[in-house]
C-alpha cells in the first residue's frame, strides 16, 4: 500500500516534469545554448556556413571599423535617447491628463492605444505616405500658399531618424501612457488627500511626491522600451528600407544582411553579441536594482 | 492626523467662496482637454489617412490632398489589393499572405498558450528543483535580442528538417511567446487558493487532470488575455516569418512590406494603402473587441501583478 503511493507520488512529480520539458528545452537549448553558441562562434570566419577557423576578435575589428556599423549604432544612440525621452515625457503626461477625472476616458484611451494593436510594418508603411514630399504633408503646406515649405526627413539623411521618431512614437506612447495611468491609479488615495490637506498645489504634488513614489513604474517602463528600441527593426524597414543610402540603418538591420544576404555569418555574430552586450549594459543594473534591492528591504 | 483634521474644514470654509476656484477649474479643463485633443488627433490622422487614400482613384490622389475626403469613392484600390497585387512574379493579392498568416497564426496561439499554461501551472502548484532557476532564464530571456537566437534556431530547425515549413514557425513564436506568457499564467495561479489544489489532490486528481478540470475552468479570463496578447503579437511579427519561412509561405506583413516597397512599376498609393488597411484589420477587430482586457494584456507583463 505504501509502496504503491510512493510509486503513485512519482509517477505524479512525472508528470509535471514531462509538462515542464519544453520550458526546460527553451530555456537550455534556445535561450542559454543559442545564445552561447552565437556568442562562440562571432569568433570564427564563417562565412556562408558556420565553421570552427578562429580569428580571435577579427569580426569585431572589423566590425567597429565598418561605416555601416558606426552609423547603425550611432543611429540607434540617438533614435534611442529621444524615443525614451519623448515616450515617457508624453506618456506620463497624457497619464497625468487622464487621471484628472475626465469624461470620454475610455474614448481617449481607445484613440491613443489603438496604434500600439499595429505591427511596425503597418505604421512604417503609413507614416511613408504622410510623409511622403510629392502627396503628404510637404505637399499640402505648399498647396496653401507657403511655396518654399520643406518637410522632407525621409529622403533628407540630416532628418530621416526623426521621421522613424514620429512614427514609432506615434505607435508606443499610448502604450506607455497605459503603464503610467496604472502606475499613477496605484497610488493611495490617502496620499492625494494629504496633499490637499496641506494646501499643496496639484502641480507640487506630482512633481515632488508623485514622481518619486512612481519610480518603480518609471525602471520599469524604461527597461520594456529601451529593449525594445535595441530591436527596432521592422519600422526601419518599412519606412526607408535603411535609406537614403546608409542615413538610416540600425543593428538589427546590419545583423540581417551580413547573416541571410551577404553571407557573412561570423559578421552577423559579431554584430549581434554586440547587442547582447548592450541590452546587458541596460539590464542588469535594472536587475540589481529590482531584484538585488528587494532582498535588502 | 488630528492636525489635518483639524486644518481640513477650516481651510474649505475659506476657499467654498466667490468664483476662484470655478474659473481655476475651467482654464484647467481647457488645457487638459485641449491636451488630449491634439494628442487624438495625432494618433487618428493615420487612420484617417489611409482610409481616404484607399477609396480614391489614382488620378484624384495626384491632383488633391491626402487629408481630403474622396469625391468619387471606388474600393477597386482594395479589390486589387487583396486579389491582384504583385510580389515578384506572383500576382494574385494579399489574399495569399492572409491565408498563410491564418495558417500560422492558429496552431501558434494554441500552442504557444498549451505550452506556457502549463508552464506557469507547474511552476505554481508542482515546482520541482531547478524550477525557479528555469523561470528565470526564461523571464531573461525575454530580453535577449532575437538576433542573437536568430541563427541557432535556423539550426536546430535544420536538423528537424522543420526548416522554411509553417511548423518551424510555429515553434519559433511558442518558444519566444513562452517568457511573457508564463509570467502571465504563473502570476494568475498564484491567485488561486492553495487549498484547492491540495483538496483535488487528496481526492485523487492527478497533474492533468487538476489544470484541465479546475483551473482551466476557473481561469478563462487569463485565457482570452493570452489569446488576445498572442493573436496581435504573432500577426504582426515580420521578422521571424521572412527569416523562417519560404516566399510562398510569407506571413501577411511580409507580402505587405513587399507589395508596397517593390521597385518595380507604376506606384499605386491607394493599392498600397488598402493593402496597408487590410493587414492592421485583424489586430484592430481584436483590439476593438476587447477593449479594456488588451490593456491588461499588455500591462500583464509589464506591471507585477
Amino acid at each position: 500500500m505504501a509502496e504503491a503511493r510512493r510509486v503513485n507520488r512519482m509517477w505524479r512529480n512525472m508528470n509535471a516534469k514531462i509538462a515542464a520539458v519544453p520550458m526546460i528545452l527553451t530555456t537550455l537549448v534556445v535561450f542559454v545554448g543559442g545564445t552561447a553558441w552565437t556568442v562562440v562562434y562571432s569568433f570564427t570566419d564563417s562565412k556562408l556556413l558556420p565553421r570552427e577557423r578562429w580569428v580571435g576578435f577579427d569580426q569585431y575589428e572589423r566590425l567597429w571599423s565598418n561605416s555601416r556599423w558606426l552609423t547603425s549604432i550611432e543611429n540607434l544612440m540617438i533614435y534611442g535617447v529621444l524615443s525614451l525621452v519623448f515616450t515617457i515625457t508624453i506618456g506620463f503626461l497624457l497619464a497625468v491628463a487622464m487621471d484628472q477625472k475626465i469624461r470620454f476616458e475610455d474614448t481617449f484611451r481607445t484613440i491613443m492605444l489603438y496604434p500600439f494593436a499595429l505591427s511596425f510594418i503597418v505604421t512604417g508603411l503609413v507614416w511613408q505616405w504622410i510623409l511622403n514630399p510629392e502627396f503628404g504633408i510637404q505637399h499640402i503646406v505648399r498647396g496653401l500658399g507657403w511655396e518654399s515649405f520643406t518637410f522632407n526627413p525621409l529622403n533628407n539623411p540630416d532628418l530621416v531618424l526623426y521621421g522613424l521618431l514620429i512614427a514609432g512614437l506615434w505607435q508606443g506612447t499610448g502604450f506607455v501612457m497605459c503603464l503610467m495611468l496604472a502606475g499613477l491609479r496605484g497610488i493611495d488615495e490617502d496620499i492625494w488627500k494629504a496633499a490637499r490637506v496641506d494646501g499643496i498645489p496639484t502641480w507640487k504634488t506630482y512633481v515632488q511626491i508623485i514622481l518619486p513614489m512612481m519610480r518603480p513604474v518609471f525602471i520599469t517602463t524604461l527597461v520594456i522600451v529601451a529593449a525594445g528600441i535595441i530591436k527596432l527593426y521592422d519600422l526601419v524597414v518599412a519606412q526607408t528600407s535603411g535609406g537614403p543610402g546608409n542615413a538610416s540603418q540600425v543593428p538589427a538591420m546590419y545583423v540581417y544582411d551580413y547573416m541571410f544576404q551577404a553571407q557573412n555569418l561570423g559578421q552577423g555574430f559579431a554584430a549581434s553579441t554586440m547587442m547582447l552586450l548592450t541590452v546587458l549594459i541596460v539590464l542588469i543594473p535594472w536587475a540589481y536594482l529590482e531584484f538585488g534591492g528587494r532582498k535588502h528591504g | 492626523m488630528a492636525d489635518a483634521a483639524l486644518n481640513a474644514p477650516a481651510r474649505s470654509m475659506t476657499e467654498a467662496r466667490g468664483t476662484k476656484p470655478k474659473r481655476a477649474l475651467s482654464g484647467r479643463n481647457i488645457m487638459i482637454y485641449g491636451t488630449l485633443i491634439m494628442f487624438s488627433l495625432y494618433y487618428l490622422l493615420p487612420l484617417w489617412v489611409m482610409v481616404m487614400t484607399s477609396l480614391k482613384g489614382m488620378p484624384e490622389i495626384r491632383m488633391g490632398n491626402i487629408f481630403s475626403p474622396p469625391v468619387e469613392i471606388t474600393f477597386e484600390p482594395w479589390v486589387k489589393a487583396w486579389s491582384q497585387a504583385c510580389t515578384g512574379l506572383n500576382c494574385d493579392g494579399l489574399s495569399r499572405g492572409f491565408w498563410n498568416s491564418v495558417q500560422i497564426l492558429i496552431p501558434s496561439v494554441i500552442l504557444s498558450i498549451v505550452v506556457a499554461s502549463v508552464n506557469g501551472y507547474a511552476l505554481t502548484f508542482w515546482k520541482f528543483k531547478g524550477s525557479d532557476i528555469f523561470f528565470t532564464i526564461l523571464i531573461f530571456g525575454a530580453f535577449i535580442p532575437y538576433q542573437v537566437m536568430l541563427y541557432p534556431i535556423v539550426i536546430l530547425l535544420r536538423e528537424m528538417g522543420l526548416y522554411g515549413s509553417l511548423w518551424g514557425l510555429v515553434l519559433v513564436h511558442t518558444i519566444f511567446g513562452m517568457p511573457i506568457l508564463t509570467l502571465l499564467f504563473r502570476n494568475y495561479f498564484s491567485t488561486i487558493p492553495e487549498e484547492l489544489f491540495k483538496a483535488a489532490r487528496v481526492d485523487g486528481a492527478g497533474f492533468w487532470a487538476i489544470y484541465a478540470k479546475i483551473l482551466m475552468p476557473m481561469s478563462l479570463p487569463i485565457f482570452v488575455v493570452a489569446i488576445i496578447l498572442q493573436v496581435t503579437g504573432i500577426w504582426n511579427d515580420f521578422l521571424f516569418g521572412v527569416v523562417y519561412t519560404r516566399p510562398e509561405m510569407y506571413p501577411m506583413t511580409v507580402q505587405l512590406n513587399n507589395i508596397v516597397n517593390s521597385v518595380q512599376g507604376v506606384k499605386e498609393y491607394n493599392v498600397n494603402m488598402a493593402a496597408t488597411l487590410l493587414t492592421g484589420l485583424v489586430p484592430l477587430f481584436i483590439y476593438f473587441i476587447s477593449g479594456k482586457l488588451f490593456v491588461r494584456g499588455i500591462a500583464a507583463g509589464a506591471v507585477k501583478g
